[in-house]
Order: C-alpha cells, then structure tokens, then sequence
C-alpha cells in the first residue's frame, strides 16, 4: 500500500521540476523585491530615524529586516497559492491531468502547500543570509525566523488555494492582491511600530494574521520573544493554516471532481 | 491648388479621427476597469499611510528641507508623481503588450484608414488621462490631508499632464521590445529601484556623489522635482530643469515610440 504522503510528494516532484526550469524569473521577483525595500527604506529611510534618535531599541534596519522577511513570506505565499492555483485549475493547467491518476485532489492540494512552502522557505533563507551580511540578524534565535516566515506564508496560500481553486476570472485575484495583500503588507507594522498608532488601528491589525508573523520574527530577531507570545501568534497563524486545508479539501474535491 | 489643400485638410483631419476612434474604445474598454481607477489612488495612498504616517513617527525633520515640512508632506508629491508614472506605463507597457501582441489589436486597426502615427497618438492620448486622473485623484487626497502648503500645489494638475505625457511613449517604447509576459519582470525590476532611489523619501544629498550622478539621470527624479517644490511652496530652478527634462523626454520618446511602432506592426 502506498503511504499517504507519497502522491502529494509527486504532485510537490512534479511543481518542483517545472520550477527548476523557470526559477530565475521568480527569484528576481521573490528575493530582490524585498531587498530593493530593505536597502532603499532600511539603510536610507533609516539613516533618518536613526539620526532621529528614534525610540526603537535598534537601528531601523535591525527593526525592519524581521518583518520583511515575514512580509515577503505572505507575497510569495499569496503568488503561489492564489495565481499558480488559478492557473493549474484551469482546462490546460496540470490538475486536470492529475486528478485522473490515482492522485486525489487533497492530494494535490497538500502537494502544491509543500511546494509553496519550499519556495517561501529558500526565499527566506536568502533573505535571511543578507540580513545577517547587513548585520542586521541580532540573536541567534534570529535563525527561527525563518520556519516562522513559512509559517506564515502557509496561512496565506493556504486559504488563497482554497479561495482560488473555484476563482473564475483571473482578475479577482489580482484586485484582492492589490486591495488586501498590498495594504498588508505595508501597514501590518513591518515598516513601523504599530505601538505609535491610535487605538482602533492597532486592534486592526491584531487581525491580520502578518501583523503575527512579524512581531514573532522581530521578537526573535531581538531575542525578546516570551513563551507566551510566541504560542499565542503560532497558534493564530496555525488557525489560518488548518481554516484553509479543511476549506480547500472540499473546494479541491468539488472543482476537480466536478 | 485647391485640389491640393483640401487632400491635405482630409488627411490632417482623417489622422485626428482615426486616433479619436481609439481612444473612444478604450474608454469602453476601460469603463468596467474600476478596480484600475481605484487602485492608481489607493496605491500612493497606502504608501502615504505607512511612510508618511508611520514610518513618519519614527524620521522627525528631512535634512536639508524647511523644518515645518512634516514627512508626510514631503514625501506626498512624490508619491503623486510616481502614480502618474505608473498609471501612464500601466496603459502603454502592459495594456499597450496586449494590444500589439496578445489580441493582435493593430494589425485589425491597420487594416482600415487609420495609421501607425493615429496608433502612437491614442496610445499617449489615453496614457496621459489615466495618468492625469491618478493625478488629481491624489491630488485631492493630499489637499483633503492637509500635506499641499502652498496655493502654487495647483501646479500639480498641469505638472500630471506632463509627467504623464512623457513617460507614455517612453512605455510604448518598452513595450515594442517585451517579447513575452515574463520580460514584464525586467520592467518591475527597473521600476521598483526607480521609485525607491529617485529621492522618494529623502533628498539627494543623503545619497554618496556617485550615486547621485546616476539619480539625477532617473526620470522620476526630474518628475518628483516639478510636482515636490510647488507643493511645498518653494519653485526653484530644479523646478525648471525638471520641466525641460520631461519635455525632451516626451519629444525624444515620441520620435522613438513611432519608429519602433512602425518597424513591429508593419512586417
């Protein structure tokens, strides 16, 4: 009998083939985004906070490092879960071929989050080895900012698959990347502390599942991370996690045994 | 002689018509892209919040600007002039790969009375109103937030048009030599490092004289200049020299735009 991982491990051999054939284009993408921000907002905006005198504890590069790396984690996770998953479900994507071998559509689903995962996870260790070149990695539990980044990324491309599997227009998905992921990305305390906002603003962001992922990378990063904490931000980013593979099962089922 | 003028009044009239009919069709076309009108706003804005306000917190005074300039003031018209940049490129990079290349558009087009130079024409015709409308969208949202200083900000409606206009057929440009949609990452990869380099969120001076050199050749820097010193009150020679520069640059891309556009669409 086959054990249960092995089909989502072909559909994951099978994403990962495609991609060894195609990866410079997403590593341009993946990794020099992110460095773009953190040399043009993180040495230059920070030669002015730091002249500033600001109350962050560190420079501000040592400060937004950590939350780029999770920030960078959810655009990528977005891209591969969302669009690659719109795409493969269309008539001439891959999953109609697959889902008429003995592959099950939970299969291919779990496959394609181990391939999103491995790519967050490569793009993070990337960014990670740069961060420590700037100097910017200041504890060495700074390292765990890296499986956290993936976590992260794994509450979003998992509910973004589960969403885009039964998306019929490509637009919509690109209208919810620049209406919610973007404002995510820049206003879920990655650039500033959130501490200096009104109120109602920080509630807010106490929802988004990123604003999780960076304050657990940036506490790690600083060696201030509490047990406590960091179970409560794991815990809510796993929520994520679990909501989108229980969703995306039966979506995955329905689209794909239609 | 008559015979002559009025075949001259016919084709001056007809190379106007032509572009016309385009540029109503993108209207049509565009009247269901909402979320594009919308997003060419929200973009800038989102920056303005996280930067302007948030990051803002953290940066106190901008060396080398009046002390009584906040961040967010003075990075807003920044802001504004790279919406206009994008939403102009948007229409003749990405919109205009569509046209030439995806649905084949022109070769339909030059099959009718209408030629490459009425193309060119509507493409940077509709390019400068998607990137004019981005303009006083914003625009308005700065007055509203308080981040204009000066009454001169009314600068910033004309200084649009141009942004707009110069960088349209410069996208056109670009987009004569995008072979597929995966090139489209190569334009992401000039534009992001143009929009976080081009003096955005600090001035010049921060940069190492090497540096400098290449800013000031970035045309978003020259555009940052014509809308960042009317807004804040102060029209200086950069001002000047900003304008010059875009004007040679719609001239330039312009004369470009039409060749290039003539050597793909007509084999």
């Amino acid at each position: 009998m086959t054990p249960a991982f092995a089909y989502p491990l072909r559909e994951f051999g099978h994403q990962w083939l495609v991609y060894r054939r195609s990866w410079r284009g997403s590593i341009v993408i993946g990794l020099l985004n992110p460095l773009l921000f953190l040399t043009g907002i993180g040495i230059g905006i920070g030669r002015l906070v730091d002249a500033n005198h600001a109350t962050l504890g560190v420079s501000y590069l040592s400060f937004l490092a950590p939350g780029m790396i999770a920030a960078s984690a959810m655009q990528m996770a977005f891209t591969s879960g969302a669009f690659q998953v719109f795409f493969q479900a269309q008539a001439t994507g891959s999953y109609t071929y697959t889902v008429a071998t003995p592959l099950s559509p939970r299969d291919i689903m779990i496959g394609q989050q181990l391939f999103s995962s491995a790519r967050v996870g490569l793009l993070s260790a990337g960014f990670f080895v740069i961060q420590v070149a700037l100097g910017a990695a200041d504890s060495w539990m700074s390292l765990l900012t890296v499986p956290v980044a993936v976590l992260t990324g794994l509450a979003f491309s998992a509910p973004a698959a589960a969403w885009a599997i039964g998306v019929r227009d490509f637009r919509h998905i690109r209208t919810f990347f620049r209406f919610v992921i973007q404002p995510l990305y820049l206003l879920s305390g990655t650039f500033f502390p959130l501490s200096t906002q009104a109120h109602w603003v920080q509630t807010l962001a106490y929802a988004s599942p990123l604003w999780h992922g960076v304050e657990l990378c940036r506490t790690l990063n600083l060696g201030t991370a509490t047990l406590t904490g960091s179970l409560v931000h794991i815990g809510y980013l796993l929520l994520f996690v679990v909501a989108g593979l229980v969703v995306g099962s039966w979506r995955f089922r329905r689209r794909l045994h239609a | 002689m008559t015979t002559a003028a009025t075949t001259h009044d016919v084709r001056a009239r007809r190379g106007w018509i032509g572009a016309r009919a385009l540029f109503e069709r993108q209207m049509k076309v565009y009247r269901h892209g909402w979320a594009e009108v919308v997003a060419a706003v929200l973009e800038p804005l989102m920056y303005l919040l996280a930067m302007g306000v948030g990051v803002g917190h953290l940066v106190g005074n901008v060396p080398g600007v009046r002390s009584d300039v906040t961040f967010a003031q003075y990075i807003a018209p920044a802001l504004l002039a790279m919406a206009v940049m994008n939403a102009s490129t948007n229409e003749t990079i990405f919109g205009a790969y569509g046209r030439i290349k995806q649905t084949n558009l022109y070769d339909v087009v030059l099959a009718t009375p209408v030629d490459v130079r009425e193309i060119v024409l509507a493409e940077v015709l509709w390019a400068t109103t998607r990137g004019t409308l981005a303009g006083v969208g914003f625009l308005a949202i700065m007055a509203g937030l308080g981040l204009t200083l000066s009454w001169s900000a009314l600068l910033l409606l004309p200084m649009s048009v141009l942004i707009a206009v110069a960088f349209a057929p410069a996208g056109l440009v670009v987009a004569s030599y995008v072979r597929s949609v995966d090139d489209f990452q190569y334009v992401q990869l000039v534009m992001l490092p143009m929009f976080l380099f081009a003096t955005t969120f600090y001035p010049l001076s921060v940069y190492p004289r090497a540096i400098q050199v290449l800013v000031v050749a970035l045309p978003l820097y020259h555009s940052i200049n014509v809308v960042r010193g009317p807004s804040l009150g102060t029209v200086g020679p950069d001002v000047v020299i900003g304008v010059a520069f875009l004007v040679g640059m719609t001239v330039l891309g312009w004369w470009f735009a039409l060749r290039r556009m003539r050597h793909i669409l007509i084999h």
